[in-house]
């Protein structure tokens, strides 16, 4: 063309009509942006809201703050929506614990009668009350059996006091949080069981989202905001709870070392460099994600892994093995918004045994989500790969008035300013990125990932916050648990892809923890590996089923399970039969 | 140190502002920017990847060099690509996988400077008009300058002493003081307005966006009117436009949305151009250079 093209004017002929092409190539290439829909690929399972029918009839409520904050109390009371999952009768079914966050209105413990039915028992528990003035309210819970008496306890998370109650049996719970050392005022929005000095008890790391000196309810000071919109680290600090023995716990913080005060909204504890002891993963609001390496149970390293340069808003830490290499890698959700803000979520592959880092790999549908908080990785049609749950959006108000413009001018602003809520534009009652659908993210393997949110049935546009997986049915297919801030709690039920099998897996410790968090199970079949960890805490404000579910596919293909407990103990099934769920108690005592 | 050797270093410093008023302004504006991108990137990770100032850099240099010997027949000088190039990559947020909006915003930044003239010259900051086109055309891809300085005052002092410095050797100070001066007024007005905090009003010209607009933008000798009086009207006028679009904003006027997170280049693009062709216009009747 160069050379063709001789005159002057012909040259700028073609100059002009590259440059009006290049315009129009800008619009297509906008065009083909990831969000607007599902991409191609068809869903073979789907998901049906039975709430109603199932009985689960709860309603968040956020919380109501000083006056001092109404410019942005819609901002700042838009977290405390929770679910978690546990057995907490020991039948066998699992059930479901439901935060609320106004005082006066209650948590709800919905146990699963076994017929496709909840009952809400949290009043006659003594699990629903506990959103009072002067104790705080919650946000979110984590289920552990912290004195390995067989029975799950509850540690309850809140913008106030600490709570944990231990289960007496025949569904009846007593706060033992004075006893237990653990009253502590924290402004906390996650926390994970874990034994990070493997002793067979499990020890408790809150963390800390806004400092813990902060009563929302009698405010000192309006200066309690980040005090950077992307490197803050004003945050609560975060806290490490020693379980002594004996309902007793320490806090071992600073001697461990993991006392980060960056903006800390989630927590996940794992093995990622495959030595043996859980690491802390921390997902950071207005900050980049921390991975503190356990240091044979002795101390914590905060480690550079590839994550701190990458700082962005942290919103929930979701662990699960991607790419089935056998991996814990790690799922964090963060924010996008057309025009103001791409954040964009990360998917982190481990590569810390081989190249001392984490890989970003996320990429289209996985990386812009909206406004992202909880998400979980999963197997939704059993065909032996994990698939990716996202829930999303922030606050939904009035449609036709956003606060993101207002939010633009203060988030450049001098750090003495902005960490001063007076500052801040007020929201009224405009959204922030709100009406945001979730997404459900099919695992192509190597071909990526597939939205089929709108085709298996999720299309509402509640403003999530926490989910969860479990088999609620017990049928071998996971069903779908979101909370949603100030909304009604969603409770999807899966129908499963015939044909298609699945193994499970409930673990009993004995030398480990009685509820077997931490533990890792690698189920081979041919080639393909898959790992899961039983959970003590992920995901935003939420905590799946501590059993294991594998979806196997067509083909059902199960050769060997091999089981690692937090003690250390390596355990190995040899051609476990499928379809069914395995309770497996650990070996030795 | 002896009274010899501070006379020395007086005297020194004395003659190196002076040649920095007599080099051409693009030099010391490559090193401001240069500065500030090595300032950024070392604090902050303000690039979110090298791939991105590559890209950018790269295509703004090769559409400068390659536009010029083929339309005008002569290899320009590439410092203003150069300073183009790293404006893109420092402003331009995309969606973390994408790299198209640095090579078309590149390619549409310099080659606006060959396709849009009026009278011999370019109409818009080369910066200014491929950050407008992406942020309007494809808003769904690209994102403004998301990433802040840390919120952190000493860094913001560091860009604006070396930002002055530079735009007053490069006679540009009046503009850049002009429109500062301007921008806080009406922010004072759009607070009485509007009602919210005062310091939320004022606070988006301490934020590195504007930074890189008030340092090379709205002040880039090239695309700014002929006249000292011109261009302090022209500053004036930017200013009140971008208050314009910020009570739009604030009263979630729809229409205007794809306007609302980057008022100040908005303003620039739609003002900018308008006044250079009334300012060659005006000159051409009158026979006067410009």
């Amino acid at each position: 063309m160069v050379h063709a093209v001789t005159s002057p004017f012909q040259r700028r002929i073609a100059v002009g009509v590259s440059f009006v092409a290049a315009i129009v190539l800008v619009a297509v290439l906008n065009r083909r942006a990831p969000g607007a829909g599902d991409a191609p690929g068809a869903a073979r399972f789907h998901l049906t809201n039975i709430a109603t029918e199932a009985g689960i009839d709860f309603v968040h409520h956020g919380p109501t703050l000083d006056p001092k904050l109404d410019n942005i109390a819609f901002l700042i009371g838009s977290l405390g929506a929770a679910v978690s999952v546990a057995d907490v009768n020991n039948d066998g079914w699992p059930d479901l614990y439901l935060t609320n966050s106004r005082f006066g209105y209650p948590n709800a413990l919905y146990v699963n009668r076994g017929d496709g039915t909840f009952v809400d028992t949290a009043r006659a528990a003594g699990l629903a009350d506990v959103n009072r003035p002067g104790e705080g309210v919650s946000m979110g819970a984590v289920w552990g059996d912290f004195d390995n008496d067989g029975l799950e306890d509850v540690l309850i998370y809140k913008w106030g006091y600490l709570q944990l109650f231990k289960n007496m049996g025949n569904l009846h719970f007593t706060d033992v949080t004075e006893r237990a050392g653990l009253r502590r005022w924290m402004n906390a929005n996650g926390a994970v069981w874990f034994d990070y000095d493997r002793d067979g008890l499990l020890d408790l790391y809150v963390a800390g989202y806004y400092r813990s000196d902060i009563d929302f309810w009698h405010l000192k000071t309006t200066r309690i905001m980040e005090n950077s919109f992307e490197f803050a680290t004003n945050g609560g600090k975060n806290r490490l709870f020693h379980n002594l023995g004996g309902g007793r716990f320490e806090d071992v913080t600073d001697r461990m070392g993991v006392g980060s005060t960056r903006w800390t909204l989630a927590v996940a504890a794992a093995d990622f460099n495959g030595d043996g002891w859980p690491d802390l993963f921390l997902a950071n609001d207005y900050g980049p994600e921390e991975l503190y390496l356990n240091d044979h149970g002795r101390r914590f390293t905060l480690s550079r892994v590839g994550l701190e340069s990458d700082s962005k808003s942290g919103m929930s830490a979701t662990l699960g093995d991607v790419l089935n290499r056998g991996r814990v890698d790690a799922f964090v959700t963060n924010i996008s918004e057309p025009g103001y803000l791409f954040h964009g979520n990360n998917l982190r592959l481990n590569f810390l045994p081989e190249l001392g880092r984490f890989q970003q790999a996320a990429e289209g549908v996985v990386a812009d989500a909206g406004w992202a908080w909880g998400a979980q990785l999963g197997d939704l049609d059993n065909d032996g790969r994990n698939e990716l749950f996202i829930v999303n959006g922030y606050v939904s108000g009035d449609r036709d008035r956003s606060y993101w413009y207002a939010a633009s001018k203060i988030a450049g602003a001098y750090s003495r300013v902005f960490e001063d809520a007076r500052a801040w534009p007020a929201i009224g009652t405009a959204s922030l990125s709100g009406y945001e659908r979730s997404r459900v993210l099919v695992n192509r393997g190597l071909a990526g990932w597939s939205d089929v949110a709108s085709q298996v049935g999720v299309t509402d546009e509640y403003d999530g916050r926490a989910i969860v997986l479990v088999d609620l049915f017990n049928r071998g297919v996971l069903d779908v648990v979101i909370a949603n801030q100030k909304q009604p709690v969603l409770v999807y039920k899966n129908s499963g892809v015939p044909g298609n099998h699945w193994i499970a897996f409930k673990l009993v410790g004995t030398r480990s923890n009685r509820s077997a968090i931490g533990a890792e199970v690698t189920l081979e079949a041919g080639a393909a590996r898959q790992l899961q960890i039983v959970d003590g805490g992920m995901g935003f404000a939420s905590q799946n089923d501590r059993r294991l579910h594998f979806g196997l596919g067509p083909t059902g293909r199960a050769d060997r399970v091999v089981i690692r407990w937090p003690s250390g103990t390596v355990q190995t099934l040899e051609h476990p039969a499928v379809d069914r769920l395995h309770v497996v108690t650990e070996p030795g005592s | 140190m002896t009274a010899v050797a501070l006379h020395g270093l007086r005297e020194r410093g004395r003659t190196l502002w002076a040649r920095l008023g007599r080099m051409d302004p693009r030099y010391p504006v490559s090193f401001l920017i240069t500065l500030i991108l090595v300032l950024g990137e070392a604090r902050y990770g303000i690039l979110g990847g090298y791939d991105r100032l590559v890209i950018a850099l790269g295509v703004c240099v090769a559409t400068e060099l390659l536009l010029s010997r083929w339309l005008q027949g002569s290899v320009a000088n590439v410092a203003s690509a150069y300073i183009t190039g790293i404006s893109l990559a420092l402003l331009i947020k995309p969606r973390a996988d994408l790299l198209w909006p640095f090579a078309l915003g590149g390619f549409l930044a310099i080659a606006s400077k060959y396709v849009l003239r009026y009278r011999g010259r370019h109409l818009w900051n080369p910066s200014n008009f491929a950050i407008s086109v992406l942020l309007l055309v494809a808003p769904a891809s690209v994102a403004i300058l998301s990433r802040q300085w840390g919120n952190d005052l000493a860094t913001n002092a560091v860009i604006w002493c070396f930002g002055l410095l530079i735009v007053s050797r490069v006679r540009m100070l009046h503009v850049t003081l002009t429109y500062v001066a301007c921008f806080v007024a009406l922010a004072a007005l759009r607070h009485w307005i509007v009602g919210g905090p005062l310091l939320a009003e004022i606070a988006p010209i301490t934020g590195p966006m504007y930074q890189l607009f008030i340092f090379f933008m709205i002040t880039d000798p090239k695309t700014t009117v002929s006249t000292v009086r011109g261009r302090i009207i022209v500053a004036a006028t930017v200013a009140v436009a971008e208050a314009a679009l910020r009570l739009a904003g604030d009263f979630h006027v729809a229409p205007l949305s794809r306007l609302y997170p980057a008022p100040p280049i908005l303003a620039l693009a739609i003002v900018g151009p308008v006044a250079n062709v009334i300012d060659l216009y005006r000159a051409g009747r009158s026979g006067r250079s410009t």
